[in-house]
């Protein structure tokens, strides 16, 4: 039941306090003709009935700290909750962006840092805190590299090149900046292959305003040829993009700047450990080398300006920071050691019972496919998604990235013990033994949930997306 | 110190036996050396509590102001909102794409879906957006796409903020946009027509506090084919007719009020409400109902997904992905306590309490800027300490919400006269 649906006239869940001063009509102030004449329907509700009804919600939620999250792409690691506690400090939480600098001491420096720290991260040198999340990061640097050409008097490029295994969330923003999209195919190893990328690149020919990449990529592969690839797009006169969101596999390994990219975003709610809260908010910061640097928002009359209010998901910032003093540089390396071996370790336990169509070896993540195995037993990658919350797990990403067909991307991040890794294995493997034996049970599960598999085609063809 | 990894150092070593490596170094054999870094600049690691002493002295180097809000505001957040968002299932979860272990989520965004939907006074609002800002500027896409139309007309005492980023927005995407003056009182001048306009963006109560003349406005848009837009507080919706009553087809707002701390500006969440036909061109995530494969017991799922970045790319409505549930959230929690009494009470505290500090200091000799009606913030024409500086025109915008005492606003006021002394002389 939905909280409409609890609602009871008169309850109520939360008194305001009376009014201290003498109380003007409010049509007086606000104006009579303003007035709301019917009051919102809003729920009525006792403060008990609302803390038991959004307690029993969460109960049927599933979270880092409820089990495995392998979801790939997502960087599902451990949410440490003193940062929880130190961003909820009242210094924090009370300070206001438009107060005077000098109320802000704390909140400013702490950001200058975190800019500081996150350059050194990347190798990139400057960084906007502004952006509110990846994609927003993404459209945030597309936009620097528009601003870039068109101060060059070259704002005819806009085809930017962006491999098939991309994140979605790449060329939507790309056509959100204004660009045009031509899609590079991923070659047989599942990287970029430099060929194509230069026949790709000449055929944009004077258009190219550069590529856009994920390195490792979403098939959890190093794009070992970086450097070569780095070298056809500058050489084509066109700019690279980093997606940050597999930052985890690479920190004090190499960097961004290192590997030759001009501008990139990352995800503070993937790699720097600040929760995702169901779908956000999360952070995006954008940093940028020197050509680019002038272009980012808050800068000086090359910027592009404001992406957003404010100076930025400040509260995410705060946990990032925290991860990042907690961590160290030997911390980090250590992260994306142990997230690469706890990947590497599984995709060996799964190999076999699964396709691996890109070998044994991978960075932080790994996808497998259950194409033989749905034409042998009928058992989707969907099933074996649904069948693992049957035995308490998360399930891995599936259907992504579409260059593999009945995908399932697996990120166990370096936050999980062997125990669970193995467990997990073991999960994967009786679905495995279960695909060929007993099918059909693969077919309904989830059993063990509150709702079992619901119907999505019923829901967007007549869309009931509010209580009536 | 450590990296939260839970494997012992021996038992990470035995990970990378089985795999027939000796050192961690090997994990890495397909980054070249090329493109190899050395050791990180940054600082050394922290312990548990080395780090709360460093932040509890970030924490304590900022002070909080009283009478400042232009866009964020000091409302008493009740107790249950805490406690119940941060609950570890919701806090740590991801966006729910297994919705059979999401529905915590998803029946929270459909509540929350509901709850805009009921307080704009419109037909379809979205999971949230990032923002006020970005909602204004997504908002200007949806009408741009619906009337294929190239220029976009702001409201002059709009958010500066919101006005700056629909400038970036529209700049990338071929649009132009200009701003439709303010009058001596505050509010907007609808002098020319906006024909040729896709759409006309409006907040209320605008920058000054001013309650703009949104039906006015919203027939001036319209009646040039324009998309009427509007900003709106959704606390000060407690009181104030919402924007679909007043012609608007699409509304936007920040749900910062609703229950989230200022937090030095984020992260908050904004929503974006509109009417029926512009469905299919809402950006983001939406919550829908149905029921089970087959029959069966109701629940919640992620819906129109085809309008969306991971199946359409390039051609999504737009490029969000995550957005803010987790303070849409605390804005549904805090709407469920509040209720509808509460909200309006709420609201009504504010404009009275403003009310007596706007007459406070006008009996001081600080004049307000503009005579027409306001919720919760005024203009003045003095420069005071404590209260955000305009510049244009130049004086201070003050913000009084509920939780401010006659005693702090009697103080506010004694100081602001001291001060109106001090430029006078």
């Amino acid at each position: 039941m939905t909280v409409y649906e609890k609602s009871a006239a008169g309850r109520r869940g939360f008194i305001p306090e009376p009014c201290d001063v003498p109380a003007a009509a409010l049509g007086a102030i606000v104006g009579e003709e303003n007035l709301r004449k019917t009051p919102a329907a809003l729920p009525e509700m006792s403060e008990i009935d609302t803390v038991r009804h959004y307690t029993a919600l969460a109960k049927k939620n599933f979270g880092v700290d409820t089990g495995f999250y392998p979801l790939g792409s997502c960087t599902m690691k451990y949410n440490p909750k003193i940062n929880e506690q130190l961003a909820s400090l009242p210094g924090f939480l009370s300070a206001h962006p438009f107060a005077p600098d000098e109320m802000n001491r704390g909140c400013l420096r702490l950001m200058a840092e975190l800019e500081r720290m996150l350059c050194a991260i990347c190798g990139m040198e400057a960084f906007s805190l502004q952006p509110a999340a990846g994609a927003h990061g993404e459209l945030t640097g597309l936009m620097c590299m528009a601003a870039y050409f068109a101060k060059q008097g070259q704002s005819h490029r806009n085809v930017i090149l962006i491999p098939d295994s991309a994140h979605g969330t790449n060329p939507a923003s790309a056509a959100q900046a204004g660009f045009s999209v031509r899609a590079v195919p991923s070659g047989r190893d599942g990287l970029v292959d430099p060929a194509t990328l230069r026949e790709a690149a000449e055929a944009a020919g004077g258009a190219l305003v550069g590529l856009m990449l994920t390195n490792p990529n979403t098939l959890g592969l190093f794009e070992k040829n970086i450097m070569e690839v780095a070298g056809i797009i500058h050489g084509a006169g066109g700019l690279l993009y980093y997606d940050g969101a597999n930052l985890n596999a690479v920190m004090g390994v190499t960097s961004p700047g290192a590997m030759g990219f001009d501008v990139m975003h990352l995800n503070l709610h993937k790699t720097f450990s600040a929760p995702h809260g169901g779908g956000g908010p999360g952070a995006g910061p954008v940093g940028a080398g020197k050509l680019l640097a002038p272009f980012l928002p808050g800068g000086g009359q090359d910027s592009i300006g404001r992406v957003r209010a404010y100076r930025g998901s400040f509260g995410v910032l705060v946990r990032a920071y925290c991860y990042i003093r907690a961590l160290g540089a030997s911390g980090l390396r250590e992260a994306s050691e142990s997230a690469v071996l706890n990947a590497n370790w599984l995709l060996n336990r799964l190999s076999g019972a699964y396709d691996a169509p890109y070998g044994e070896r991978c960075m932080h993540e790994f996808v497998l496919s259950a194409a033989a195995m749905k034409e042998q037993t009928g058992v989707s990658a969907m099933d074996i998604a649904k069948g693992l919350i049957d035995k308490g797990f998360h399930p891995p990403t599936v259907y992504f990235p579409t260059i593999v067909p009945e995908s399932l991307m697996t990120e166990p991040t370096e936050t999980e013990s062997p125990e669970t890794l193995e467990a997990f294995a073991a999960a994967m493997l009786s679905l495995a033994e279960d695909a060929k034996r007993n099918p059909e049970a693969l077919h309904s599960a989830p059993v063990t949930t509150p709702v079992g598999r619901l119907d999505a085609t019923a829901a967007a063809r007549q869309p009931i997306i509010k209580s009536r | 110190m450590g990296s939260y990894i839970p494997a012992a150092k021996r038992e990470r070593e035995k990970l990378l036996g089985g795999l027939g490596m000796t050192s961690a170094e090997e994990l890495f054999a397909a980054v070249p050396p090329e493109c190899r870094i050395g050791t990180m600049n940054l600082p050394p690691p922290l312990s548990e509590p080395e780090l709360r002493r460093e932040l509890e002295a970030l924490a304590a180097d900022n002070k909080a102001p009283l009478f400042i809000g232009a866009g964020l505001y000091d409302h008493y957040i009740p107790a249950a909102v805490d406690a119940l968002c941060s609950l570890p299932e919701f806090v740590t979860a991801y966006t729910p794409y297994q919705p059979e272990i999401s529905q915590g989520t998803l029946t929270a965004i459909f509540e929350f879906q509901t709850a805009i939907c009921r307080l704009t006074g419109l037909d379809a609002a979205n999971a949230s957006m990032y923002d006020a800002a970005t909602a204004a500027s997504e908002a200007m896409l949806m009408s741009a796409a619906q009337t294929k139309r190239k220029h976009v007309i702001v409201t002059a005492a709009t958010h500066p903020h919101i006005k700056e980023t629909l400038r970036t927005y529209a700049r990338f995407n071929g649009l132009t946009v200009s701003e439709a003056p303010f009058d001596g009182r505050g509010q907007a001048a609808l002098d020319t027509a906006p024909h040729g306009a896709a759409c006309v963006i409006a907040q209320s109560p605008n920058f000054f506090g001013v309650i703009e003349p949104m039906r006015g406005i919203s027939a001036w848009a319209s009646g040039a084919g324009a998309v009427p837009v509007a900003v709106c507080d959704p606390l000060s919706l407690g009181i104030l007719e919402s924007p679909g009553e007043m012609g608007f087809a699409i509304a936007v707002g920040e749900c910062q009020p609703l229950g989230s701390p200022v937090s030095f500006g984020g992260p908050h969440a904004g929503y974006l409400a509109a009417k029926e036909s512009f469905l299919r061109r809402l950006p983001g995530r939406i919550a829908g109902e149905t029921g089970e494969v087959g029959g069966g017991k109701r629940g919640f799922v992620l819906t129109l997904q085809a309008r969306e970045q991971h199946i359409r790319r390039e051609k999504a409505t737009s490029n969000i992905c995550s957005n803010a549930a987790l303070s849409a959230l605390r804005a549904t929690v805090y709407l469920a306590l509040l209720g509808p009494e509460g909200l309006r009470e709420t609201a009504a505290l504010c404009a009275q309490k403003a009310a007596y500090l706007r007459a406070k200091l006008q009996e001081t000799g600080i004049k307000p800027l503009f005579d027409a009606s306001y919720f919760r913030e005024f203009a003045v024409d003095t420069v005071l300490d404590g209260a955000a500086a305009l510049e244009n025109p130049r004086g201070s915008l003050i913000a009084v919400t509920e939780k401010r005492t006659k005693a702090e606003m009697d103080a506010f006021t004694a100081l602001a006269l001291s001060q109106k002394k001090g430029v006078s002389i």
